[in-house]
């Protein structure tokens, strides 16, 4: 079998020095006839480096994602494979090895999630501020004040008014919502974070304004980000490396812009073209005459 | 842009040989062979597990002894000259105070209950869901007024007004009939309310918004659009309601209020009170039809949760994912035993 | 043929927040015609009124003000009980449109049967197979007999459309109906919308968020902000050559594969949303600036322009 170095030399690394090493990934679903969601991943996550995971629907980037922070239910399992993450501080830290324990401190702080329609995840009786709050005494040793002071630098750098810390959840739009968790996604500065489908419940303009806001935290704090979505164009836009996921395989990864130029892959290919052009050419739409696929 | 049309199947040139790969189509997932279509109403019924399987065979028993018994047992009313035998090979369940066959009377008395519990499941029943679903469907001020209407019931304190009106009729036309009306009256309107809630949500989906778009009679939006997925919903308030009369008319009748032209298992506590049966230690006359009832109730709610599992399919998935999670984790200590 | 005139059609919902009432106007004095073999699409976000429209255009809801009339070739109105068998609906999320407790034949029959397309058994199941082939459900036989959690999103949108087409409709009001499928599938989904329109010479209104897909699937495009049509005109003047600030907005945001790594790089910076104005709308057939208050008369003069310039 080729692997995925040998169809895609240049890609498989990241320009930058890692934060994240994953090998030979593999997640079954141990269900009556086990199914292979994920298999042999391999991927390297650069330091800063904003990664698109592209899919569709039962692709298995979101189990993916999951395996990754070991957040993963039964049935689902790890059947082989490592992760590995690169700290700034020179040491390496096996996350499939570790404890409960070490784990559970490791999630927030290195790695965090955004996941799909999180801003719905929001506890509906309970003010922003008391939310964050949470986070930030479950995971680190502060005062109150100190809190409150890290709850409010957060917000004003996603670009919400620190006002909104008594806020409820019901009183912000879906796109200040979704600023919400990414806030509290970054509250304890951590050096990954995985966004799965973040945007996607969100009209096209807010939707621009939290992708700008990604790019602007990440030159800032230097976190990098795996952005998991079914939209192509937009992946586009925004990452650096894309890795296009079929059938739980890593079918294509490379940079965006080769990416886009010469896809490799007839899948990625295929998921290019299910995107018209804005501003270009037609496309695969065919309006008049016979469209190949139908006759 | 680079466009390629449509076509999935594509040999790549990879530097290891030619890679052939395919994108998933919209293709059919393919049946297993041999299987068909499971038919709609097969979707209905509960999975069998051992809780449902209990169950069942708990009823069946109460059902046949109430519908079978009656014709394998001698008069229940015939009085002997041996008052309150112990349980013999003549008497199975022994007799009571004036000699009467006790298994006689407890075949005949759940016979009673049971044909008071299905009329007061199935009136109780249709009132619930009159009121609950086609208020709901119709919305505006029906909706509004059918709601009050089920909240004045829902305050009503059951059982001190099935008293009131019991001890109003005389008791020469207090007939089951009577009784099985009073205790669906004062039942219906806490499922009515539940049904309203459930109607709301299933008519507001877009099926049913299309049907109505294609031109549907509202009775047929409601029996055939709405309905079939209500049945688990009025299935289980059925069983529930089934449980409450039976419950009911014996409490009523153990009181001395109940139908007056007929034996259910309250009348049998009723007369074992009235027997002195505690105080003589006469077991066997008031256990029999307090074990039936609460076998019968067990039985039903153990089908009621079986039921519930369909309502709401969480439940049931987290029993599939447990007995996996089990399965996995006897796997795992398997494979570790073998090293 | 059937065609729809829609002339300043308005709706307001009724708020209750505690004792104080106060109405929302979701649609304001929307004028468009929907003419056979043509495609208008709606375009906007959410709350900007175009769903709206579609429960207007499909009588789920009464417009407070404004008429739609439904007229066929020889101006007779459509109205009444046959209103259904001419304007039909393809819902968003093919999930929740189809009924999980029943077959993919009674969704297509029930239609046929109601209108009276059909009159036995015999001839209604006939007709239902070949609805499913025309939307590409194949095997038919096979496909009529599931049950909508057997099909893939895709199919069950096809059988969606072939459901709204059953009754013979002319006029199809199509609300984001692939918004909900896998990217891969979509443009399947609307190139077959794209040939039974084609074929049947039908009226579509194509309501969407994503402005390339209607871009190239309509004929013109209407921009709705907060009720009002904003921007209106050919599909690609709209696109390609925006005049109102917020289509302009709309463009900007909108993913396009052809500008690779431009999200926060130069040039991609946040246009404010406040001061948007939608009292005005530029109508590209006309070449001008109309105020709302015209909308209508501006309406009906772009129509009968671009009427004599496609012929």
């Amino acid at each position: 079998m080729t692997t995925l170095t040998d169809r895609v030399p240049h890609a498989a690394a990241p320009a930058r020095r890692p934060v994240l090493t994953v090998t030979d990934l593999t997640v079954v679903y141990d269900v009556d006839q086990p199914v292979t969601a994920v298999k042999d991943a391999s991927l390297q996550l650069g330091r800063g480096e904003i990664l698109g995971l592209a899919g569709e629907s039962g692709c298995g980037k979101t189990t993916l994602a999951y395996a990754i922070n070991r957040l993963h239910q039964p049935p689902a399992r790890i059947a082989s494979g490592s992760v590995v993450f690169h700290d700034r501080d020179g040491g390496d830290v096996d996350l499939l090895g570790l404890d409960d324990e070490p784990l559970r401190r490791f999630r927030w702080s290195q790695l965090s999630m955004v996941f799909q329609g999180a801003m719905n995840s929001l506890n509906p009786v309970r003010t922003i501020g008391s939310q964050l709050d949470d986070t930030l005494r479950a995971h680190a040793r502060m005062s109150r004040a100190q809190r409150r002071e890290r709850s409010a630098e957060v917000l004003t750098r996603v670009g919400v008014d620190p006002g909104r810390l008594r806020s409820y959840p019901h009183e912000l739009s879906g796109g200040m919502r979704q600023r919400v968790m990414i806030a509290m996604a970054m509250l304890l500065e951590p050096q990954i974070m995985i966004m799965d489908e973040p945007t996607t419940a969100l009209d096209v303009v807010v939707q621009r304004e939290i992708l700008r806001e990604i790019v602007r935290l990440r030159d800032e704090l230097d976190f990098a980000v795996v952005f998991i979505t079914h939209d192509l164009p937009l992946l586009l836009e925004i990452s650096d490396r894309i890795a296009v996921m079929l059938a739980g395989e890593i079918v294509e990864l490379d940079t965006a812009a080769q990416l886009h130029r010469s896809p490799a892959h007839p899948y990625t290919r295929r998921l290019l073209g299910s995107f018209p052009s804005l501003s270009g050419e037609r496309g695969a739409f065919i309006r008049e005459g016979v469209d190949p696929e139908e006759a | 842009m680079t466009n390629i049309g449509p076509d999935v199947q594509v040999a790549v040139e990879g530097p290891g040989g030619p890679v052939e790969t395919t994108a998933p189509t919209d293709a059919p997932e393919p049946r297993p062979a041999g299987t068909r279509a499971r038919p709609a109403w097969r979707m209905l019924l509960p999975t069998m597990t051992p809780w449902l399987a209990t169950g069942l065979v708990l009823i069946a028993g109460v059902v046949l002894l109430g519908v079978v018994g009656p014709y394998l047992v001698g008069d229940p009313d015939a009085i002997s000259d041996v008052g309150l035998a112990p349980p013999s090979a003549e008497h199975w369940l022994g007799t009571t105070q004036t000699g009467q066959d006790v298994l006689a009377q407890l075949a005949y008395a759940t016979r009673g209950s049971l044909q008071i519990g299905l009329m007061v499941g199935v009136l109780a029943t249709l009132l619930s869901a009159f009121f609950g679903i086609y208020g709901a469907y119709l919305g505006g001020a029906a909706d509004e007024g059918f709601s009050l209407l089920s909240n004045v019931f829902l305050v009503i304190p059951g059982l001190p007004l099935v008293i009131v009106i019991s001890g109003f009729v005389p008791r020469e036309s207090r007939g089951l009939w009577t009784i099985a009306v009073v205790l669906a009256l004062t039942s219906w309107a806490a499922s009515a309310r539940v049904l309203r809630a459930q109607t709301l949500s299933v008519r507001s989906r877009d099926y049913v918004a299309a049907s109505r778009l294609s031109g549907e009679k509202p009775w047929r939006v409601i029996g055939v659009e709405i309905l079939p997925n209500l049945l688990p919903v009025l299935a289980s308030q059925f069983v529930y309601a089934v449980i409450a009369a039976i419950l009911g008319e014996a409490g009523l009748s153990f009181l001395g209020l109940g139908a007056s032209n007929a034996s259910t298992l309250g009348t049998m506590l009723f007369y074992a009170q009235n027997g002195f049966a505690l105080p003589l230690g006469a077991w066997w006359w008031f256990v029999p039809p307090g074990l039936v009832i609460a076998l019968f109730g067990m039985g039903l709610s153990l089908v009621n949760f079986s039921i519930d599992e369909i309502i709401n399919p969480r439940l049931k998935n987290a029993r599939t994912a447990r007995r996996r999670a089990n399965a996995a984790r006897r796997a795992a200590r398997r494979t570790e035993a073998a090293r | 043929m059937t065609s729809v005139h829609v002339t300043n059609l308005t709706k307001d919902y009724g708020l209750r927040s505690g004792l104080r009432r106060s109405t929302l106007r979701a649609v304001d004095r929307v004028s468009f015609d929907l003419v056979p073999r043509r495609t208008v699409a709606l375009v906007g976000e959410s709350g900007s009124g175009k769903s709206t429209i579609a429960k207007l255009l499909t009588r789920m809801e009464k417009p407070t003000s404004g008429t739609i009339d439904v007229q066929l070739d020889d101006r007779t109105p459509v109205m009444g009980s046959v209103y259904q068998r001419h304007v039909q609906m393809v819902f968003q999320d093919p999930f929740a449109s189809l009924n999980p407790f029943h077959s993919v034949e009674h969704h297509v029959a029930r239609p046929l049967r109601i209108h009276r397309r059909t009159h036995d058994a015999a001839s209604t199941h006939a007709r239902v197979l070949e609805m499913l082939e025309r939307v590409n459900l194949h095997p038919a036989e096979d496909m009529a007999a599931r049950r909508p959690h057997e099909l893939s999103g895709g199919q069950r949108q096809r059988v969606a459309i072939a459901r709204a087409l059953a009754p013979g409709a002319q006029v199809l009001i199509a609300d984001e109906p692939v918004s909900m499928l896998d990217v891969s599938i979509r443009l399947g989904v609307l190139n077959l919308l794209g040939r039974l329109q084609r074929e049947d010479n039908l009226a579509v209104l194509y309501i969407t968020h994503d402005l390339a897909t209607a871009r190239h699937f309509s004929d013109e495009i209407l921009v709705l902000y907060r009720g009002r049509v904003v921007e209106r005109g050919p599909s690609d003047a709209v696109i390609l050559d925006p005049h109102h600030d917020y289509t302009r907005l709309l463009a900007m945001a909108a993913p396009d594969p052809d500008r690779v790594g431009s999200v926060g790089r130069e040039g991609d910076t946040a246009v404010a949303r406040d001061g948007i104005d939608n009292s005005v709308c530029y109508d590209h057939t006309l070449g001008a600036w109309v105020p709302i208050d015209e909308a209508e008369a501006a309406a009906r003069a772009a129509t009968a322009g671009g009427a004599r310039a496609g012929v």
